[in-house]
């Protein structure tokens, strides 16, 4: 394995310097909670590849969501929020630009890589993937020049 | 979902599905894999490089040429290529983009212990980016920097003494280029575009070692080694033609991921006739610098004769006359003048030679 040979570094591997960053992480006040605190996960997003310019310049946040998605007609039938939920609470939340460069349809556009848990989100269901309190998610774009 | 197991070792849990193949794979494996491929693609054939070859790697600081110097290095280790590595950057001298990146190459060079040469338009042309736009405006800007910066690189390596560049270009630009040129009705860059080196009469030999590695991919091992890049977009240019290419290449991919390496491919399949070639301008050199050239002046001459005399946009229909020498009073480029590596180059007869090795067996 090629353990041997890595080169230490002590970078994100995002593709940011934190002259380019708005820091600390909590600039930007997270949009008010659910009121009770045990119906709510906390979610921690990160973002790379030059994406947290579409998000107040800030490459990581930590969020609180509904546990459930909150029911429309006020139906009780609980189901978890999942990945599909995130992307449209981020779009109305937490998104500060140019919506077209980040979302596409109830997705992400094509080229921005999402990893959930450090693991590739086409392993774990993409949009239909169901949150868990403390889950960890970066998005990273691939369409800026290299 | 239960975790999935990597498809190759079977133990540990997979956390990349390769875009190229489907396969899911861990991490250590992932770094395997990709390492190996960017080698086969290395020695395939003849091999691009030679024992004791100094070569540059093409730097901005962004994503590709990052991960390629972290891979050049471990592979150069690994399998013993005999290369003297050097990172080369060309500092087109925009305000606000090219800083931060530039920093990043600096990082980059004392984490992998590599000799930096960076080389700005300003030393070389006499004009930054910034005072290029200022003068022909944002529209047509994107052709200076494109002439300036391959030139810039060309004669960055000669200072180098260096007799081979290699670029950071993925698969996903390549297949971009490919269909940039078959929209443009481009025939000979087509068949240049994906070779993955290039050589021809007095110019550098330039490779792509990443022609095979999907953008996604390289994306992921940055991520994953926690390597030092930055993502930044030019300020100046939205290169919006190549950018419908590559949404459009984006949708596709989405839909069936190996559409990159078919395009790849596709563009590989194509062979000049005899006939088209036998049209296309011999090569020469510069009658002013002294750089490869199909015209009497060669294009970034020309351009920076148009800036000198304030001739704006006119400088692009890259109207020549005749006399070598620059009218009175305007910067010039140096003359051009190669580090020669006897032995290395051969002699060859311009674009001709230079499709014709590329076509494929």
């Amino acid at each position: 394995m090629s353990t041997s040979d890595d080169i230490i570094t002590t970078s994100n591997g995002l593709g940011y310097t934190s002259s380019s960053a708005v820091h600390p992480e909590q600039l930007v006040k997270p949009p008010a909670a659910p009121s009770a605190r045990e119906d709510t996960i906390e979610i921690k997003i990160d973002f790379g590849g030059g994406l947290h310019l579409l998000f107040s310049s800030q490459p990581s946040h930590k969020i609180r969501i509904p546990r459930n998605i909150p029911a429309e007609d006020g139906s009780t039938q609980a189901q978890p929020v999942n990945m599909r939920y995130l992307v449209k609470w981020m779009k109305s939340n937490l998104l500060s630009e140019r919506e077209e460069m980040f979302g596409d349809g109830d997705g992400v556009r094509p080229g921005i890589l999402v990893l959930i848990n450090d693991a590739d989100w086409e392993l774990e269901g993409e949009l239909e993937y169901e949150l868990r309190d403390r889950d960890e998610v970066v998005f990273i774009s691939t369409l800026h020049g290299g | 979902m239960p975790p999935t197991p990597c498809s190759l070792c079977r133990t540990a849990r997979a956390l990349v599905k390769r875009p190229k193949t489907g396969q899911q794979v861990c991490k250590d494996c992932f770094f395997e894999v990709f390492e190996t491929e960017v080698h086969n693609t290395i020695v395939e054939g003849k091999g691009i490089f030679e024992r004791g070859e100094r070569v540059a790697i093409g730097a901005s600081g962004g994503k590709d040429s990052t991960v390629l110097a972290h891979v050049l290095s471990v592979l150069n280790k690994r399998y013993d290529y005999g290369l003297d590595l050097f990172l080369l950057s060309i500092d087109e001298g925009i305000t606000g983009y090219r800083d931060d990146s530039l920093e990043t190459v600096k990082q980059n060079q004392v984490e992998y212990g590599l000799p930096l040469k960076i080389l700005s338009y300003n030393e070389l042309y006499g004009w930054t980016m910034d005072k290029i736009v200022e003068q022909v405006g944002r529209r047509n800007n994107c052709t200076f920097c494109g002439v300036f910066r391959r030139q810039a690189l060309d004669r960055g390596a000669a200072q180098l003494g260096v007799d081979h560049i290699v670029t950071g270009h993925n698969a996903d630009d390549i297949a971009e280029t490919v269909l940039m040129n078959i929209m443009r009705g481009d025939i000979a860059r087509l068949g240049r575009c994906t070779a993955v080196t290039t050589r021809s009469e007095d110019t550098i030999k330039r490779s792509k070692p990443f022609k095979y590695a999907y953008e996604k991919e390289i994306v992921m091992y940055a991520y994953f080694k926690k390597l030092t890049y930055f993502s930044t977009e030019c300020i100046y240019s939205p290169d919006a033609y190549r950018g419908h290419a590559r949404v459009f290449l984006k949708d596709l991919e989405a839909i069936r991921p190996s559409a990159i390496v078919d395009i790849i491919h596709s563009g590989e399949s194509f062979q000049l006739e005899q006939s088209v070639q036998k049209g296309m301008k011999a090569m020469q050199t510069c009658l002013r610098c002294g750089y490869i050239s199909s015209n009497d002046l060669c294009k970034a001459c020309a351009l920076l004769e148009g800036l000198e005399a304030g001739l704006d946009r006119s400088a692009l229909r890259q109207k020549q006359d005749n006399s070598s020498a620059a009218p009175t009073g305007h910067r010039t480029i140096p003359m051009f003048e190669r580090y020669s590596n006897v032995g290395v180059s051969q002699p060859t007869e311009g674009i001709e030679k230079a499709v014709q090795a590329i076509e494929i067996r």
